[in-house]
């Protein structure tokens, strides 16, 4: 046997230092593609749209909160309810919860740097474009008008005149785009880049949570990229693919969207579900109970989300048994998500907590959650029986039920999420006094703004109406959730507040200040820009809670440049070391290129055409050995 | 946090075996997003072809010649695609360029032919949903193809320049012959597609 290995020294950190820092000014900014800076920044963007999509939320509550408003007008209207629907799904829920992965994967595999490191800069370039085209819309009055799924022919060249629908449907390519690529570095990551001994069955959930998500977004997107395609084809160049007077159907659309949209929702709440797995064993202070069947309902989740996109489609009059078969295989989602809920549920139950664990913010996030999603997959039962979905569909039934599902399942896990994961990106901590202030003021304002939504979608209130009159007896209902919607905001003001001061006073937050078991909290708070100096060696699913003192790692990769392990798929067993990308202006001026063309071709076919030029230059220079280590 | 040292990572090779690589599993990720793609593009086409067994109109069968070319053009590519995939594992840096220039061309000539392709269906886009389908499906056959082909040009001018003769370009040559295979591959049922449907 060879003399132990020896830890790096202070020296080598250093090296390790000068070797993954971004370069400084505005350039350097530019060309980073550490996955942390890249992490913050798409989380930080995603909470803005988070904001104006809520901001747009409580536009339509104003307008709808007394019957006969003439606050908005009937076209903005349906521009808000575009802006925000759309702004909430594809430039908010999606993004956060991949980049939550970008941020949090390779601390809690124990790798130094995502996979294709560049390729997820280019990302995030990508959808700051896309969200830029969307708000940019709405602030000259040409937003999209018809609906986060833009159902044809409403939106087709008959119907939807002007460049709105066009402009929803690129934004909807840009999005797509940076989700497909943000996955492909996520499943490559997972797969390769564990820390040695990190077999698969010890990796953390949250880990299995965005793979099963990764391979979601691999299969789901491309449905909405051909749809949206399509659309823009039939709008711009004359193509009939939706067009039923020349062989063309507006259901195929329809088809399509689904085929990704359903998906969609459990894109936004496996990972939720994944960082509920991850937090709860910290704060009841035992391993997570059920971790296989937690990860097969993950899988589950993920294979039966593909069989259920025609539930959206019960009042298009499709075949009887093909009905049938979709009903079954919506309620058979229930399966997979009741038995998440029993596993945790025995993890509450086995607790060995300590004084207060069980009352910090994330749990009580946690419970919201509990509450709220419980009583969102109810209605989600209901409404997958084609009888009572005929009555309730398009009402504000739904509109209850998908907030309900989409608030409660991802939001309050996420913002639990943020105050668990806060101190591990900055340093600090949020206030727990105003984080239960917080949690406090977003369920109770949530419950009190959705739940009568219900009954007003029962009494008969359509969704994506601009007003209604007095004599439909919705007033005063309306006016109460308005009203709630406020409480609900001031919720949200106070977390933003909360970030807002933690981040220059909050409490000094230590490496752990939760004590949990995952690696990302075996670096300092925030890591430094190589992660970790000498990689962690794994031995059981929670490594930090193992009890048989320090750390074990393993020694030996490079300390001057940039170099990450790869391990085997299953067992992660060292394989290779591999170099890692250094910092690049290129995917900046890619997606640049990429967005002139994408929004050149919204008015004309050409710009595909000169656009692709200089996208290919960039994406050629990307890829050009230009220093000695990227010739290695 | 205490650590304690107990494996050394530094005498580990460096330059992974083609299949172990990041890259690898990349481009694998990719052909997982383009078949999806693919394989809803040929649903788009059987889809609306069933709604309505009359869409094409009264448009002809695509004539054979130009498809059939690019079709044996493409099989014939697999033997140097092979022999490339071959010469880049070994390293052998002059065999390797052999290939990339063959490759070039071998990538080149369908494309060519693809013109042809296109007015061999004797359909417009704009005709029919028939026309838009047959486009849409050789539009993005034909992207496939050449992206591919640039990937091929750039790598075959960088094995002239000083930068070709390392490990880690050998692997990107594999990686882009291990993707040609896809895109001859995935040709092959919307060929069937394409031409044998309108034949039944
Ligand atoms: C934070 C507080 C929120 C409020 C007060 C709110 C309120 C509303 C309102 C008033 C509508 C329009 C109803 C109509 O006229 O049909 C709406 C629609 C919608 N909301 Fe929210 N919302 C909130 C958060 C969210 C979040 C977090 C998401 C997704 C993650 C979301 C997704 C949607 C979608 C997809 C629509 C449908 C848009 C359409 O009809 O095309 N909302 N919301
Ligand atoms: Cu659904």
């Amino acid at each position: 046997m060879s003399a132990q290995p020896a830890l790096p020294t202070a020296a080598e950190e250093a090296a390790l230092a000068r070797a993954w820092s971004r370069r400084p000014g505005f350039w350097g900014a530019l060309a980073a593609v550490d996955h942390k800076v890249i992490g913050r920044r798409y989380i930080a963007t995603a909470f803005v749209f988070l904001l104006l999509g809520g901001l747009a939320a409580l536009a339509m509550r104003w307008q709808l909160a007394t019957p006969e408003a003439r606050w908005l007008t009937p076209d903005l209207y349906n521009q808000l309810f575009t802006t925000h629907g759309t702004s909430m799904m594809f430039l908010f829920a999606v993004p956060v919860m991949e980049a939550m992965g970008v941020y949090l994967l390779p601390l809690m595999l124990g790798t130094r740097n995502i996979a294709f490191p560049r390729l997820n800069a280019f990302s995030y370039w990508i959808y700051l474009a896309g969200g830029l085209l969307l708000w940019g819309s709405l602030l000259i009055d040409m937003a999209p008008d018809v609906g986060w799924f833009a159902y044809v022919p409403l939106a087709g060249p008959q119907y939807g005149a002007g460049k709105r629908a066009d402009i929803w449907a690129q934004m909807v390519t840009f999005t797509e785009l940076a989700a497909l690529a943000v996955a492909i570095s996520i499943v490559a990551t997972v797969f390769k880049q564990r820390a040695p001994g990190m077999a698969l069955d010890r990796m953390p959930l949250f880990a299995w949570a965005m793979l099963v998500t990764a391979f979601a977004i691999i299969l789901a997107m491309p449905a909405v990229m051909i749809g949206s395609t399509a659309m823009i084809l039939d709008r711009l160049v004359g193509t009939h693919f939706y067009n039923p007077a020349e062989g063309g159907d507006v259901l195929l659309w329809q088809h399509l969207f689904w085929f990704f949209g359903h998906p969609e929702v459990y894109i936004i709440f496996l990972p939720a579900v994944g960082m509920i797995s991850t937090m709860l064993p910290t704060f009841c202070r035992r391993p997570v109970f059920g971790y296989l069947p937690l990860v097969l309902a993950l899988v589950g989740t993920g294979i039966l989300a593909f069989g259920l996109w025609v539930h959206h489609m019960f009042t298009t009059g499709l075949p009887r048994l093909g009905e049938s078969f979709f009903t079954a295989s919506s309620m058979a989602i229930a399966v997979p998500s009741g038995l998440q809920i029993f596993c945790w549920l025995a993890t509450l139950w086995r607790a060995e907590p300590r004084p207060g664990d069980l009352t910090r913010t994330p749990m009580l996030f946690i419970i919201g959650f509990f509450a709220t999603f419980i009583l969102g997959g109810m209605t989600g039962v209901m409404v997958a029986a084609v009888p009572l979905d005929t009555q309730l569909h398009d009402s504000y039934f739904v509109v209850a039920h998908f907030h309900y599902v989409l608030v409660g399942g991802a939001v309050f896990p996420l913002i639990g999420a943020l105050y668990y994961w806060f101190p591990k990106f900055t340093g600090r901590r949020l206030s727990e006094a105003r984080g239960r202030w917080v949690a406090g003021l977003l369920i109770l304002g949530f419950n009190l703004t959705f739940f009568p939504m219900h009954w007003l979608g029962l009494a008969g209130m359509p969704r994506r109406v601009y007003t209604y009159p007095p004599e439909m007896g919705w007033a005063g209902v309306n006016l109460f959730v308005s009203a709630s919607a406020l409480l609900l905001a001031a919720g949200f003001l106070l977390l933003l507040v909360d970030v807002a001061l933690s981040l220059r006073r909050g409490a000094p937050a230590g490496d752990n200040p939760w004590d949990a078991g995952t690696l990302e909290w075996a670096t300092s708070s925030p890591p430094p820009p190589y992660n970790f100096a000498a990689l962690p060696v794994v031995r059981t699913a929670a490594p930090l809670w193992d009890g048989n003192g320090p750390l074990p790692v393993a020694t030996g990769l490079a300390t001057d440049r940039r170099e990450v392990l790869l391990t085997t798929v299953l067992a992660a067993s060292p394989e290779t070391r591999e170099p890692s990308p250094e910092d690049s202006i290129w995917p900046f001026w890619a997606a640049l290129a990429t967005t002139a063309l994408l929004i050149g071709s919204i008015f004309t076919p050409w710009a595909v055409v000169w656009g692709a030029i200089p996208t290919t230059a960039a994406l050629v220079a990307w890829f050009w050995p230009k220093t000695a280590e990227e010739d290695r | 946090m205490q650590r304690r040292a107990v494996l050394d990572l530094s005498r580990l090779p460096e330059d992974a075996p083609s299949s172990g690589s990041l890259t690898w599993w990349g481009t694998l990720a990719f052909m997982l997003i383009e078949g999806t793609g693919f394989a809803l593009a040929v649903a788009v086409y059987l889809y609306l072809g069933s709604l309505d067994p009359g869409w094409r109109q009264g448009a002809p069968p695509p004539a054979w010649g130009p498809g059939l070319g690019v079709t044996l053009l493409l099989l014939a590519s697999l033997v140097p695609n092979l022999l490339l995939m071959r010469w880049a594992r070994a390293g052998d840096l002059k065999r390797t360029r052999l290939g990339l220039l063959l490759m070039a061309g071998f990538g080149t000539a369908p494309l060519l032919l693809r013109i042809f392709e296109f007015a061999a269906f004797g359909v417009s886009w704009d005709d029919s949903a028939y026309g838009s389908a047959v486009w849409l499906l050789l539009g993005l056959h034909t992207t496939h193809i050449l992206t591919d082909l640039v990937e091929t040009y750039v790598l075959c001018f960088l094995f002239f320049t000083r930068h070709g003769d390392h490990p880690r370009r050998y692997g990107d040559v594999q990686d882009g012959a291990l993707y040609w295979y896809f895109v001859v591959l995935t040709w092959l049922p919307i060929f069937g597609c394409l031409y044998g449907l309108p034949r039944l």
